[in-house]
């Protein structure tokens, strides 16, 4: 498949199970939202060493928001309900709570419940006001600059994370424009997150390592300095590969994301030095959601 | 199907007992067994249809007409459904109500809404003391749901509310919020005195300055992010607390009651 002269490998991402959950910070203006969501989502663009992925889906007006004020919501995965528990009270904790005028809200629906303020409570030392709203229950935590309000919990909920794609291109700030304007499109999907710097990963790794104790190590067949060294996946005039990571509630969200990305890359296309579009997998062993690039964009 | 409609005949001199006249213990009845259903008259047991002119068939959705103050326990423990009292209610209205929604037009007695657990109760009229609270000797009032007074109500309001939420468009007497757990109370009229007595948690939210015990501490003015919530909820009532230009998030601050735990708040619009 070719599209505006990139072509669409017959390749599949590969994607995993994941737990994920929504939270919605609000605060006296758009700015601090944002402060609070850009540290709570930090260090957060890989399960392999941060514990979670985290990103922000995107920003809420006041209407939209539970206290009317102006609100960001993220999105945190993990690979199990534990590990996202504790990602989520550790971040609110330390991120929001501490974050200036901010209040930290559910952002998603579920049966399955995690704490969101449930714990962070304690840090009232027993000045702490529990109120019950519409059958919801919120922590009012006195602090320095007046009340932290939080609801006690989130809902938790099955999803998919590592849906991914390659931008294979001529040169490396044509990789980089192609993968913002990819990025611009896929922020205005909900649902997903992209978790990396930016959107973009410029790391993207195999499977194993030749060293013992690294579980993942570079993706040398992807790597353009490595043309004549090892078993490549490029052709000679590619000399940059960038890869978009997506994390979504279901694969059908990660669908739609990917399919607005790829188009937004390919309408840059060969003109552009835009030469491929490929995506990471490990041979369809390890996760059982599989997105056919060239499905998703028939 | 028509409402289930209970039309009071006759005043008996004696109270009734009209617990046994609740959604959940009708269902599946047949009008001529719900008929026969005997309630207590002070030593006398009478049957329904002595007392009433039975008609309609929808159990869970049942009208008392021409109700008077003397019929205590209506929708005692009710577990779901809805009733409606034409006319005052007696002592005990809602007791225990686990789920479900009264509606009032009258008065109600004493007790009114005592240990409701869950649920909407709406008192059209006055209602008397112990709005939402512990039937003597129990530890615990209301736990849940939430009760609307559009008149005044009685002496100690919410006496050892656990959970809930009550509010009065009119006045409270004395005793508001007097041994309160949890929970918050909303009085848009004056307040009694001994106002938030021996309250160890909670919110009493007030329009009007309150005549306040040397055991509450003045914390200052705030702006307070969860009212505007609170107000937000009661957007859908038909009520005075549904009116935006009612809503307010500017507080003074009080703590008390300094001579019990000493967590309560009292907050008075600025």
């Amino acid at each position: 498949m070719i599209i505006n002269g990139v072509t669409i490998d017959a390749t599949f991402a590969e994607a995993f199970p994941m737990k994920a959950t929504r939270a919605i910070i609000t605060a006296q203006n758009e700015k601090w939202a944002m402060i609070a969501a850009q540290a709570m989502t930090g260090f957060a663009t890989s399960v392999i060493a941060c514990g979670c992925e985290a990103g922000i889906e995107r920003t809420l007006t006041p209407e939209e928001t539970p206290d009317g004020r102006p609100g960001v919501a993220v999105m945190i995965f993990a690979m199990g309900g534990k590990g996202l528990a504790k990602q989520l009270e550790t971040r609110a904790g330390q991120c929001v709570l501490t974050s200036p005028t901010s209040a930290l809200f559910a952002g998603i629906e579920s049966d399955t419940k995690i704490p969101l303020g449930k714990n962070l409570r304690y840090f009232g030392d027993g000045f702490q006001i529990a109120k019950v709203i519409a059958g919801k229950r919120y922590w009012r935590v006195p602090v320095m600059d007046g009340e932290f309000l939080t609801e006690a919990t989130t809902g938790q909920v099955s999803a998919v994370g590592g849906g991914n794609f390659l931008v294979l291109a001529e040169s490396q700030p044509q990789a980089l424009a192609a993968c913002e304007a990819a990025i611009e499109e896929m922020k205005k999907i909900p649902n997903v997150i992209m978790p990396f710097p930016g959107g973009v990963v410029r790391s993207g790794s195999k499977v194993g390592s030749k060293y013992k104790s690294l579980g993942a190590s570079t993706n040398d067949a992807f790597c353009p300095t490595l043309k004549g060294m090892t078993k490549t996946d490029l052709s000679p005039e590619i000399e940059s590969v960038m890869e978009i990571v997506i994390d979504g509630l279901t694969k059908e969200d990660i669908d739609k994301a990917m399919r607005v990305g790829i188009q937004a890359v390919c309408n840059l296309g060969a003109a552009n030095g835009i030469k491929r579009i490929s995506a990471g997998n490990y041979g369809g062993k390890l996760g059982p959601f599989h997105f056919h690039l060239q499905e998703i964009m028939a | 199907m028509s409402a289930l409609t209970f039309t009071l005949k006759i005043r008996p001199d004696q109270r009734v007992d009209m617990s046994p006249l609740v959604c959940q213990l009708l269902q599946d009845k047949d009008p001529s067994d719900i008929a026969a259903i005997e309630l207590q008259s002070g030593k006398r047991k009478l049957r329904v249809d002595e007392l009433f002119n039975v008609s309609g068939s929808d159990t869970q959705n049942i009208i008392i007409k021409n109700s008077f103050g003397k019929l205590d326990f209506i929708g005692k423990e009710l577990d779901g459904g809805s009733i409606t009292v034409e006319g005052d209610a007696g002592a005990y209205l809602a007791m225990g109500m686990k789920s479900g929604e009264i509606k009032i037009s009258g008065n109600a007695g004493l007790y009114a809404g005592c240990e409701m657990k869950k649920g909407y109760l709406e008192i059209a009229g006055d209602t008397g003391d112990f709005l939402g609270g512990a039937l003597p000797g129990n530890k615990m009032g209301m736990k849940g749901g939430l009760i609307l007074v559009k008149g005044n109500a009685g002496e100690r309001v919410g006496d050892h509310l656990r959970r809930g939420t009550i509010l009065i468009e009119g006045n409270a007497g004395d005793y508001c919020g007097s041994r309160m757990t949890a929970g918050t109370i909303a009085v848009m009229g004056q307040t009694g005195r001994y106002l938030g007595y021996a309250m160890r948690r909670g919110t009493l939210l007030l329009w009007n300055p309150p005549v306040l015990s040397p055991s509450f501490n003045d914390c200052g003015t705030h702006t307070l992010a969860f009212l505007p919530m609170l107000f937000k909820a009661f957007a859908t009532l038909n009520s005075k607390f549904a009116d935006s230009a009612a809503a307010f998030n500017r507080v003074q601050r009080y703590a008390g009651d300094m001579a019990e735990m000493g967590r309560g708040e009292v907050l008075v619009k600025i």
